[in-house]
């Protein structure tokens, strides 16, 4: 009894696995034709024919040198499919499958989908202008040029010749006409089709065209199926995920499930010592019939997950085997943060009014150079990063994206001015993840507040408004990416609150509210006079605005208990 | 030469190198841990053990040993030991280069064999697998729990640092350098660049050109550094998991003092012995528990990378 499909399977190693494959297609009916790679040597191909010998719908043919991306795979394919078709009449469609294939679902299933299904050709087709799947950079061109070099062999020259044939404008001539679409190489076509492709009276020229083209085996059954199929499905039967450089993923024992639940009929590669993986699928079928269809989707996602991490990796990390050049991080840090320079000079006890108002942690100044203000004056923070100063200074990069990456999910906010660890100023302010909020000049509040000679503080204010103005240029730049709000120490004190709610609004706190309660202003009685005594000894501060000499002029005195005046866009 | 059992390694193997010295109660768990990994054979030097190591070894099957006198730091840290034996049997292997207190942890290291990770590399034409050394330690003083023969060390050095090291380039040898971990935050807060490099790379498909330059650190030729990406991308990687802080640790540290053997005048060992003898405890409220090796992933200390 015969099943109506034959297997063709094309193997080259792990000839064991091909042997219990082989027999478990044939035990369900369906006749096998193989080919095995010329590159295996006698003695094991010799021992593969006689372990198979008492199978009796098994065949063996002509064996050819198939090397990946040549004419050898075709050929192998054409002999076989003739031999298929000879020998067994019964034959109505002919599934190509590899040694390193493996039937996912029991054979009967199959066996009746395609009999549900007799005329039509599972054949992956589509022609290059609309797929993106190219290894090599190229895609028309893999049908207009010659290929006559191997690309994994003789890199070189393949790409030598390629380069020469653009210089010199040769184009081939495809053979009438016909129209190159590519696809996946594991195919099922009917009797039909297949035989229709292997007696054209044109095979001739086909082949000597597809001889010479990139990667034939993926091309010469995808577009001369489209000569003759009637109904053509464009997708393969098998599961066959590739990887970003084109090379095919492989299933492990830890996929069972996931290929369980895809219902493909058959999935490749499989790696040859996954025991369980080979056990429980080519064991007996038990329950009843299914009639679904495959559904690759999830084992889909898994893929192109792995792709995804790959290529684009996870945005903010920095690790052994993911260390970006510079502007190519896709995002310099895994989460947002926001920065605040000046809020704490101004408010007393700005950092644990932040915290209430926006439930993120809050840290004092992370860059401050005699200690790391962590949050709650923590020793350690998340990840075990430490407080040493010397830790930190020594790759200040690496302590903000640490402190960002072990933390992600939870928004930290910290404060920083002219006085702290200036590295990363350009770092923050490139940054799309953060909110940069800077109450300039109110680094002359501590100044004011000091009890120092004046001399010391006029030189410690010009320091530090040189240092906040640097601070400020790179805000100002074309790159900036970060979200900046700059005011003048004068203008934000004339209206505190609506600054405020703009910026603890944009943190985005989980129910979007009023701001109950306003930090407490620090005492500014007397400092437009400190301010004047700057001047009057040559010193501009002209990054905190101008200050009216009698302060309750400009001064919202802190009313406790009270809401505060806010005005809202 | 002490043992020589290299005629029986077949050609797909894979093989572990290792140096050691006085390593005795720690070798039972070390060669049941990368036997059932899919290790086939282990290759040793033994630096003039005095506790036995080297008998022991040289009564397993699959191990073949070699004894010297010669000093640890005039091998280069032991490196030009084993880069000859690599040289003359690791030529077309996979070859795991580690010490007998690093277990390596791979993506999917509970359900696929070594052997699986090595195919994998070959069909993708990676030569070279990076793993950092991750210290492991005690919860309380490395002393509070001693160790005994076959003993998991995980079971009592469980803890870790997730989240606090640095990475430089270097250019000469186109290596990444990390450092950070218990050893930068206990033992050189003041002095961070003193840490010591915890970049590995000691999964290679051996060739015998190669060599390692120091340590597992950094190989040549360069292109074998080559483990990291630098366009964003994830490449796949692991970890060794450094279970260098027993109850053991503080005798070896006296000895190694002592023996002055160690790089850069074992200013290592020096920071060791003089925090130890204070505080022996590095764990923190912010350490982390080691679960698996998922656990690494998600954590960034390791990538599956392309491999799913």
């Amino acid at each position: 009894m015969t099943a109506g499909v034959g297997i063709i399977m094309l193997v080259h190693t792990a000839l064991n696995r091909a042997e219990q494959v082989a027999r478990h297609w044939a035990a369900a009916g369906c006749p096998v034709v193989i080919h095995a790679d010329r590159n295996v040597s006698a003695k094991t191909y010799g021992a593969f024919r006689k372990a198979l010998s008492d199978v009796e719908n098994v065949r063996f043919v002509q064996r050819h040198r198939c090397e990946w991306g040549t004419w050898g795979i075709v050929a192998a394919t054409q002999e076989a499919s003739e031999r298929m078709l000879a020998d067994f009449p019964d034959v109505r469609h002919v599934y190509l499958a590899s040694g390193s294939c493996l039937p996912l679902r029991p054979v009967q299933e199959l066996i009746e989908y395609l009999a549900d299904r007799p005329r039509t050709d599972f054949i992956e087709s589509a022609t290059t202008a609309d797929v993106p799947w190219t290894v090599g950079g190229l895609d028309a061109e893999r049908f207009t040029l010659r290929f006559p070099f191997s690309w994994k062999k003789h890199r070189v020259l393949f790409d030598g010749y390629v380069k020469l044939q653009r210089r010199l404008r040769m184009r081939r001539r495809i053979p009438n006409g016909i129209v190159p679409h590519m696809g996946s190489q594991w195919w099922c076509l009917t009797r039909q089709t297949l035989s229709a492709i292997l007696n054209d009276p044109d095979r001739e020229a086909y082949d000597r065209y597809f001889k010479r083209v990139w990667i034939p085996d993926e091309s010469y059954f995808q577009s001369l199926a489209r000569l003759y199929a009637t109904n053509i499905e464009s997708r393969s039967l098998t599961l066959s995920k590739f990887d970003f450089q084109g090379k095919p993923h492989i299933f492990y024992d830890d996929h069972l499930q996931l290929l369980h639940r895809s219902d493909c009929f058959v999935a490749r590669k499989i790696w040859p010592h996954a025991d369980k993986l080979y056990r429980v699928l080519l064991s007996a079928p038990n329950g009843e019939q299914r009639r679904t269809e495959p559904n690759p989707g999830k084992i889909d996602r898994v893929f192109s997950k792995a792709v995804q991490r790959r290529t684009r990796g996870r945005t903010g990390l920095y690790m052994q085997s993911r260390y970006p050049r510079d502007g190519w991080e896709n995002g310099l840090t895994a989460d947002k943060y926001s920065v605040f320079q000046g809020f704490a000079e101004l408010f007393e006890d700005f950092d644990h009014w932040l915290q209430r108002a926006t439930g993120t942690r809050v840290h004092g100044h992370l860059f401050a150079p005699e200690e790391v203000q962590f949050a709650d004056h923590q020793r350690y923070m998340a990840g075990a990063l430490s407080d040493s100063p010397a830790a930190r200074d020594y790759r200040p990069r690496d302590f903000l994206t640490n402190l960002l990456w072990n933390t992600r999910g939870e928004r930290q906010c910290f404060q920083f001015g002219p006085r702290d660890n200036q590295a990363l100023i350009w770092d923050m302010a490139k940054d799309p993840n953060a909110q940069i909020s800077v109450i300039s000049g109110a680094w002359a509040l501590p100044l004011f507040r000091s009890n120092r000679d004046f001399p010391d503080i006029r030189a410690d204010a010009a320091e530090l408004q040189r240092i906040e103005s640097r601070f400020l240029d790179a805000l100002h730049s074309p790159f900036a990416k970060a979200r900046i709000r700059v005011w003048t120490l004068s203008e934000f004190v004339e209206s505190p609150m609506e600054p405020l709610q703009l910026v603890i609004d944009e943190i985005g706190a989980k129910t979007p509210r009023r701001l109950a309660e306003a930090p407490t202003m620090c005492d500014l009685k007397g400092f437009g006079h400190f301010l004047q005594n700057l001047k009057n000894q040559g010193m501009h501060p002209y990054l905190t605005g101008d200050f009216p000499i009698d302060p309750t002029g400009g001064r919202i005195p802190p009313k406790p208990g009270k809401k505060p005046y806010l005005v809202r866009k | 030469m002490l043992s020589d059992k290299t005629r029986r390694i077949r050609s797909r193997d894979i093989l572990v190198f290792s140096t050691l010295r006085n390593e005795q109660v720690r070798l039972p768990y070390f060669l049941q841990y990368y036997r059932e990994m899919g290790v086939s054979h282990f290759l040793f030097v033994d630096n003039d053990s005095t506790d036995g190591s080297a008998d022991y070894l040289a009564q397993q099957a699959d191990c073949s040993v070699w004894t010297t006198q010669a000093g640890y730091k005039r091998a280069r840290f032991g490196v030009d030991w084993l880069n000859w034996l690599q040289m003359k049997y690791g030529h077309g292997h996979w070859t795991l280069v580690v010490d007998p207190d690093e277990f390596l942890v791979y993506p999917f290291c509970d359900t696929r064999p070594l052997p699986a990770l090595c195919d994998w590399l070959d069909a993708s034409s990676i030569k070279s697998f990076s793993a950092m050394l991750l210290d492991m330690y005690p919860k309380g003083r490395l002393d509070a729990q001693p160790y005994t023969p076959g003993q998991d060390p995980l079971e009592i050095a469980s803890w870790f640092d997730a989240g606090n090291y640095t990475f430089a380039k270097n250019h000469r040898y186109g290596n990444l350098w990390i450092q950070g971990g218990p050893r930068m935050r206990v033992f050189f807060p003041e002095a961070p660049a003193k840490a010591p490099a915890l970049n590995k790379i000691p999964l290679v498909k051996w060739d015998r050109k190669y060599a390692y330059v120091s340590s597992t650190h950094m190989l040549l030729p360069r292109g074998l550094n080559q483990v990291f990406d630098e366009f964003g991308g994830e490449k796949a990687s692991g970890v060794l998991l450094h279970t260098k802080f027993l109850d053991t640790f503080n005798t070896k540290a006296k000895e190694e003092l002592q023996r002055k053997q160690h790089y850069a005048a074992s200013v290592e060992y020096r920071a060791y012995a003089d925090t130890l003898k204070d505080d022996p405890d590095l764990w923190c409220n912010w350490s982390e528990k080691y679960i698996n090796w998922r656990q690494l992933e998600i954590l960034g200390l390791m990538s599956k990378g392309n491999w799913a």
